[in-house]
């Protein structure tokens, strides 16, 4: 190759580099204008101090961060630990667990049915799974709680063929919290799970059992690994919008008990301290980084050493 | 250029004059969520030949941070009592004097020097009411004059109770049924109140604003809720009765006030006429339910409603509007709200 040809690829090259980079720029601009911005708004009202009627105002402070955790003695000015709001993190995180659990667990057999079918009527299930999607999240919410309460069409119909005299309670529990947030987010499991099942070459299953592996090993051994990212990815979309999950858990759990979402929306709301919202609006955002970042690191250490 | 310009023209007037009128002006509102009268807004859109734009906010907090983030567009907002003092206070309401208007000899006198807004020279009442609770009188026929039937509920009511998701209702009623001040902020008093709320927790089903839905589906037997909201649950169920206790009942009141700078304050001055004349106060009465703090309005609303219980508090039993407590005495009651709902 000759010096000049070299020159031009080089040239060429950085071409090419330029075109890409302004094609991204719509990109990094929406990201930056609607992304980052406003979360640089949240940080910086976090370090400020509470307006009297809502706002913020100077001095900066670490009053908030200080507040999350401490409450501050009205007469002596000493801290004591004080867990409420820690509670709430935690409450808030075991209904996010549980009802990623419960997705993956029926998700998992759905998507595996689904991907069992012919080809041809496979995309007939797929539009059953998106239908819900075509109402309005509160919509479908409020139909959830006419069906389970004490006077709903579960109840009614269980009264009237005389199996039970006194209602059965599903409303404002935990049961119906789990029972909205897994009827709100199972498509964002079962859809990711159908993409990396439907890759699954099912030639390897019958060798699996042509060995003499047992339905269990089989699916433990071949099925699950090879859905591994699709369970990734659908563990993910379901846990992240769940932890901070707001109308769901406030209509169906009948606000007794506050969860994240409740929490932040009170400090901007009746409680006019919009410094501490935004710095526990923070720390729910760091507290879910930390953990995906843990997460997505041990699944693809594990994916190298498996 | 020219014929292009006197097409433009024809164009324009062709369209203008197509519709009802040719609307002089325009006016934008800002209003809560199902709480303005269709037909309040077309009688002053054709008297006054104004083009009206309404908009809907579900809570004070909503409105002011719109409000306050600047360039909302927005001539008339509807702040309850202590917003009012709040926009007052930090100078976002224009000072149009209703009391210079022509139809202010209509205001209830007593309405006149309210603590947000003494002589009233910013703003003009849309609907005033009661926050109480109601009861279903079919599954509890015992007496209902006391906040003791939500903090020390009989045993029919015990787990069949909603209580306002909002700590300020919640908090300053059990002040009022522990007879203690509101806003005080003493420890001992805040410390006997967490307790009250903590003990009572125990009978309360469910925390929320969704009282009417609450109380016609069965889903609780009694709630603190608004004594319109209650007359509209007597509509569906007859049983249930709105109460009246013998502590001090907690009153509110929504009024129509201008922005400062807004775009079309003459015809927000005009809209603010517009609603104390007796007829159009009693529109405004019939589409939501509540009271409207103008004379004689009562009997411009539909079937009974001006002299429903639900409207007509009784002699003998007094109400209270709550100014807003201090920031310190918030931050106390946060924390309550938060360890009671932790």
């Amino acid at each position: 190759m000759s010096d000049t040809a070299s020159v031009s690829l080089a040239l060429r090259e950085k071409a090419e580099r330029r075109r890409s980079r302004l094609l991204t720029l719509p990109a990094v601009l929406v990201i930056t204008i609607f992304g980052i911005l406003p979360l640089l708004v949240i940080v910086a009202f976090s370090f400020m101090s509470p307006g009297a009627y809502g706002g913020v105002e100077p001095p900066f402070t670490l009053e908030a961060y200080v507040s999350f955790l401490f409450s501050r003695d009205i007469f002596d000015d000493t801290l004591t630990f004080t867990p409420d709001y820690v509670l709430i993190y935690l409450r808030s995180l075991t209904f996010a667990l549980g009802t990623t659990f419960v997705c993956l667990l029926l998700g998992f057999p759905t998507a595996y049915f689904m991907v069992t079918r012919p080809v041809e009527s496979r995309k007939w299930w797929l539009l059953l799974v998106t239908i819900p999607f075509w109402s309005n999240l509160l919509i479908r919410t409020y139909a959830i709680m006419f069906i389970i309460r004490d006077e709903g069409l579960i109840n009614n119909t269980l009264i009237g063929m005389g199996l039970i005299n006194q209602p059965i309670v599903m409303l404002y529990t935990n049961f119906s919290i789990v029972l909205g947030l897994f009827y709100s987010f199972l498509p964002f499991m079962v859809l990711p799970l159908y993409s990396s099942l439907e890759k699954l070459d099912f030639r390897l299953v019958e060798a699996g059992y042509d060995l003499y592996a047992t339905r269990s090993r089989v699916l433990w051994r071949i099925i699950v690994p090879m859905a591994k990212p699709g369970i990734v990815a659908g563990c993910l979309l379901v846990f992240i919008p769940t932890i901070g999950a707001y109308v769901t858990p406030l209509i169906l759990g009948g606000g007794t008990h506050l969860m994240v979402g409740d929490l932040i929306a009170q400090q901007f709301g009746s409680s006019r301290n919009w410094p501490l919202g935004a710095a526990q609006a923070i720390i729910l955002m760091a507290g879910v980084l930390v953990a995906l970042f843990f997460y997505v690191r041990t699944t693809s250490e594990a994916k190298l050493h498996g | 250029m020219k014929t292009l310009k006197s097409i433009l023209i024809a164009g324009v007037a062709a369209v203008a004059f197509a519709g009802p009128a040719l609307a002089a002006g325009e006016l934008h509102i800002y209003n809560w969520g199902d709480y303005t009268n269709p037909d309040l807004i077309a009688k002053f859109e054709k008297q006054y030949d104004v083009k009206v734009s309404l908009d809907t906010y579900d809570s004070n907090e909503t409105m002011l941070a719109k409000v306050r983030a600047g360039a909302s567009g927005y001539d008339i907002v509807v702040p309850s009592d202590y917003t009012v003092k709040v926009m007052v206070d930090e100078g976002m309401l224009e000072e149009t004097k209703p009391n210079t208007m022509e139809n202010f000899k209509y205001m209830i006198p007593k309405f006149v020097d309210v603590y947000w807004d003494s002589g009233r020279n910013y703003s003009v009442p849309w609907q005033f009411g009661l926050t109480v609770f109601a009861v279903n009188t079919d599954k509890y026929k015992g007496p209902i004059d006391s906040l003791g039937i939500l903090f020390d509920p009989p045993a029919e009511l015990k787990g069949r109770i909603n209580m306002l998701d909002d700590m300020n209702s919640v908090i300053h009623a059990a002040e009022r049924y522990l007879n203690l001040p509101r806003c005080g902020g003493e420890k001992e008093n805040l410390k006997k109140v967490s307790e009250l709320l903590l003990k009572a927790k125990e009978n309360w089903r469910t925390f929320s604003y969704d009282t009417i839905p609450k109380m016609t589906s069965g889903d609780v037997d009694a709630s603190q809720t608004w004594n319109g909201a209650a007359y509209r649950m007597r509509q569906a169920n007859p049983a249930i009765k709105f109460a009246y206790t013998k502590e001090v009942m907690e009153g509110w009141m929504d009024n129509v006030v201008v922005l400062k700078g807004a775009a079309n304050i003459e015809n927000a001055k005009l809209f603010q006429n517009f609603i104390m004349a007796p007829e159009n106060a009693g529109l405004i009465s019939a589409f939501a339910g509540y009271d409207n703090g103008i004379m004689d309005s009562h009997k411009y609303m539909p079937n009974g409603m001006g002299d429903s219980p639900e409207m007509n508090m009784p002699a003998g039993f007094a109400s209270e509007f709550t100014p807003p407590c201090p920031k310190e005495v918030v931050e106390m009651y946060n924390k309550i709200w938060t360890n009671l709902k932790k």
